[in-house]
């Protein structure tokens, strides 16, 4: 993978977190490249159940517990963030020709050369789905010449049956730290799932999160036209 | 938040008889649900700045685990596990109930002002 032939990467998920989860072995990768990320984040994950643990957020504080979690994550992988201001749960109900118009105008300015994506209908959470889309959308609705390259990325069980194996996998293993702490940066969010993954190390035997976590598979989009 | 006292929570529900109040409620299991376990089901409802009046607000329940009722002219709002409370600084009473790793299972708040959109 030669990450320095991309002049730069645009990132579009829902949720702060959603990059350092999915994406940051490949983020890090783009920025050792020399390779400008700039994460364009749906929403501030407003609804999220994870409190902390212990608990150290409720629903009114979360928001913006989230949004500092961000803009640290931010220095963290080194990139650059911008808040789309849409309200987490609720992307699927918006009006999916203004969301892909949104960020068609965006990507237009950006003029990155990479657009990183969920995989519209294989990526469980909604959220995922409808910004997924809407971002497949907007780049299809870009003219042809200036179209950038997009990954999507699935993360259901029955992605490899129905899709096969994804055309790019990362393997975030040599830079794992790096990972490690994008998502402990999210101390809201992973504090919980980390104390999971401990239990169930110390049942298997096995680094379960380094396991879960260390392939970052994405399947190239491809344009018909 | 900090762990219900009933006695703080009743005093403080009783501030909001018989006045407009705006309520959140809401419950949730995640939307991963059934990615991580096939036999489970994704549910969850929510509903945000609904106005309402109550005559009458009791928190009951054993252990740490409590029951809030509010009863309005022609009808109930109920919650179901709230395990934490707080009063945030525009005085709006925030509850909710987590599980054992601090996940909201099931949240109430109830102000005189609207919660941000
Ligand atoms: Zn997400």
């Amino acid at each position: 993978m030669e990450f320095n032939k991309h002049k730069h990467v645009v990132i579009i998920y829902p949720h702060p977190d959603d990059e350092s989860f999915g994406a940051s072995g490949t983020i890090t990768y783009f920025r050792e490249a020399g390779v400008p990320v700039t994460y364009l984040c749906g929403t501030l994950g407003e609804m999220g159940r994870n409190m902390g643990s212990p608990l150290f957020a409720n629903r009114e504080t979360l928001p913006e517990i989230r949004k500092q979690e961000l803009l640290e994550v931010a220095k963290v992988l080194d990139i650059e963030v911008k808040m789309l201001g849409y309200r987490d749960k609720t992307l699927e109900f918006e009006d999916k020709d203004k969301v892909a118009e949104h960020l068609k105008s965006l990507l237009e300015e950006i003029a990155p050369s990479l657009v990183i994506t969920h995989y519209p209908g294989y990526a469980v959470h909604p959220d995922h789905n409808a910004l997924g889309a809407a971002a497949v959308e907007a780049v299809k609705r870009m003219d042809s010449d200036k179209r950038p390259e997009l990954w999507a990325q699935a993360i259901s069980n029955d992605r490899i049956e129905v899709l096969g194996k994804p055309d790019i996998v990362i393997d975030a293993d040599p830079i794992f730290d790096k990972k490690v702490q994008a998502i402990k940066t999210h101390r809201s969010q992973a504090e919980a799932m980390i104390k999971r993954m401990e239990q169930a190390s110390e049942s298997s035997g096995e680094n379960e999160f380094r396991k879960r976590m260390r392939y970052e598979g994405f399947y190239i989009w491809s344009f018909d036209d | 938040m900090k762990p219900i006292k009933m006695e703080e929570v009743q005093q403080k529900l009783e501030s909001f008889v018989n006045k407009d109040v705006y309520v959140h409620l809401e419950t949730t299991n995640g939307a991963y649900a059934r990615h991580f376990d096939k036999k489970a089901y994704n549910v969850g409802a929510y509903i945000r700045n609904a106005k309402v009046q109550f005559s009458r607000a009791k928190i009951v329940g054993e252990g740490e685990f409590h029951r809030v009722g509010l009863k309005m002219d022609i009808g109930w709002i109920y919650a179901e596990g709230l395990t934490h409370w707080n009063v945030d600084d525009e005085g709006r009473l925030i509850m909710a109930g987590h599980d054992d790793v601090g996940r909201l299972m099931v949240a109430i708040q109830i102000g005189e002002k609207p919660f941000g959109q």
